[in-house]
């Protein structure tokens, strides 16, 4: 036997309640795909399921300020097809065109994706280059947090799924001379597990020969999405050619601590980042570059 | 343990029943309405056999909780033909040889029938990305994506 209620209120107040009611026996669940087989697998245990899917005003994704905001009912197929994300962040696009499979993408929920906090998530990869922020709220009030400092280890979320609902995530908006990537490297292009993912973002100065900003996420290389940053200095610091180019790959590989599994051995997976991020970078290059 | 009422419309026909919060979608189908079309494999939503439609979307039953799919509208592949006429995509799985054990077909075809829905004229790219989500062990893929196109076609005219 396993959670004894489930409930879908129709607005967050109502789920928050519940949750409350609940005194820390009850857990948030969205689209389900992770968490109900931990539930089955008693890696959690909950008396009671909220499922926040039913909250309409969490189905949304909006542009806002300057910012883009994706509600916590939003699915990945509906993030991978909105072309305002595909223009705003095509990396978060193709990352979430790539979780799982198409029933898959059709019930689980970005933020489902982060708040299930594995280091190679196709979706919070992406977000992680966005450096995205979560709005949680809860009985005692409403606070935003920054997407790195929702994970505490390998399948662990910061997150108080039993207290707190995650409403939302927002990013900034990027301007004409910034762009986003995505790779990823798996078995089969469907239903498997990624041996390494990647999500690149960089925006040009206004010359267009030098990287004024660059963010670089790998997975599954950490305890959690994995932020390259002295890759990212260098890239920052150096001038756009060939070798410096190989020289930042070269560097993301060095800090990235990937761990040998069956999916592919750790000194393969070093490799492997080189050759993709390399391909990523160029390929953001050259959109820039195109664009100009 | 409070059982909670579910009241879906499936295959067209609503129906309300009882159900234990933890009863799966997939049992409440097959086993408290009688719908055994739907499959039963991985149940851990990586073999696609258990896919439905629900609002629209293809979705994997074994992760849906019964009381989850409350309010909602789904078709299994009991819903697919009408009376003794096969649905075009069933009648192009028969003629193309598109089922050799036949477990994974209920969910192909469900899977199928999303695609066309939406898009009644899909490149073979297509086919296989809407399909990815569906294990064929049999390994019979070459001709599961040949009848899928053929009902495109013919669903076209």
């Amino acid at each position: 036997m396993n959670w004894i209620a489930y409930e879908k209120p129709k607005n967050l107040d109502e789920a928050l309640r519940l949750l409350e009611r609940a005194g820390g026996k009850g857990r948030v669940i969205a689209g389900g795909t992770d968490l109900i087989l931990q539930l089955k697998k008693r890696e959690y245990l909950a008396d009671l399921l909220v499922d926040i899917t039913g909250i309409q005003d969490m189905k949304r994704i909006r542009e806002e300020d300057g910012w883009v905001r994706i509600g916590a009912g939003v699915t990945h197929r509906e993030v991978a097809r909105n072309s305002m994300i595909q223009r705003e962040a095509r990396a978060l696009a193709q990352g979430c065109g790539q979780v799982g499979s198409p029933q898959i993408r059709n019930m689980g929920t970005l933020v489902g994706n982060v708040v299930s906090a594995q280091p190679a998530a196709d979706g919070a990869i992406p977000l992680m280059v966005l450096e995205a922020e979560l709005k949680l709220v809860s009985s005692a009030g409403e606070r935003w947090m920054a997407l790195e400092k929702a994970y505490r280890g390998i399948g662990l979320s910061a997150i108080d799924a039993t207290r707190e609902v995650v409403s939302e995530v927002r990013f900034r908006k990027s301007g004409e001379r910034c762009a986003t990537g995505f790779f990823r490297m798996a078995r089969r292009k469907a239903l498997a597990l990624p041996i390494l993912n990647g999500a690149v973002s960089l925006q040009l100065d206004f010359s267009k020969d030098r990287i004024e900003k660059a963010r670089i996420a790998i997975g599954p290389v950490a305890e959690k999405p994995f932020r390259s940053r002295r890759a990212e200095t260098y890239l920052e610091s150096a001038a756009i050619s060939p070798k410096n180019l190989l020289e930042a790959c070269r560097i993301a590989s060095e800090e990235a601590n990937p761990r040998t599994s069956l999916r592919g051995s750790a000194g393969y997976r070093k490799e492997m980042i080189r050759v993709y991020l390399f391909r990523t970078i160029e390929r953001i290059l050259d959109e820039l570059r195109k664009t100009g | 343990m409070n059982r909670q009422k579910v009241r879906i419309k499936v295959n067209g026909n609503w129906v309300e029943r009882e159900a234990q919060p933890d009863r799966m979608l997939l049992d409440f189908l097959r086993e408290d309405l009688g719908l055994t079309g739907t499959k039963k494999g991985c149940e851990e939503g990586e073999c696609g056999t258990c896919t439905i439609i629900m609002d629209g979307r293809t979705v994997l039953s074994c992760l849906v909780p019964a009381v989850k799919a409350d309010g909602a509208e789904i078709l299994t592949v009991e819903g697919m033909a009408e009376g003794e006429k096969l649905h075009p995509i069933q009648q192009a799985f028969w003629e193309e040889g598109a089922v050799q054990c036949g477990y994974c077909t209920p969910g192909m075809l469900l899977s199928a029938k999303a695609l066309l829905d939406k898009n009644s004229e899909p490149a073979v790219e297509e086919v296989k990305e809407a399909i990815s989500g569906n294990l064929c062990r049999c390994t019979g893929y070459g001709r599961i994506i040949r009848a899928i196109q053929v009902a495109s076609e013919r669903m076209r005219r």
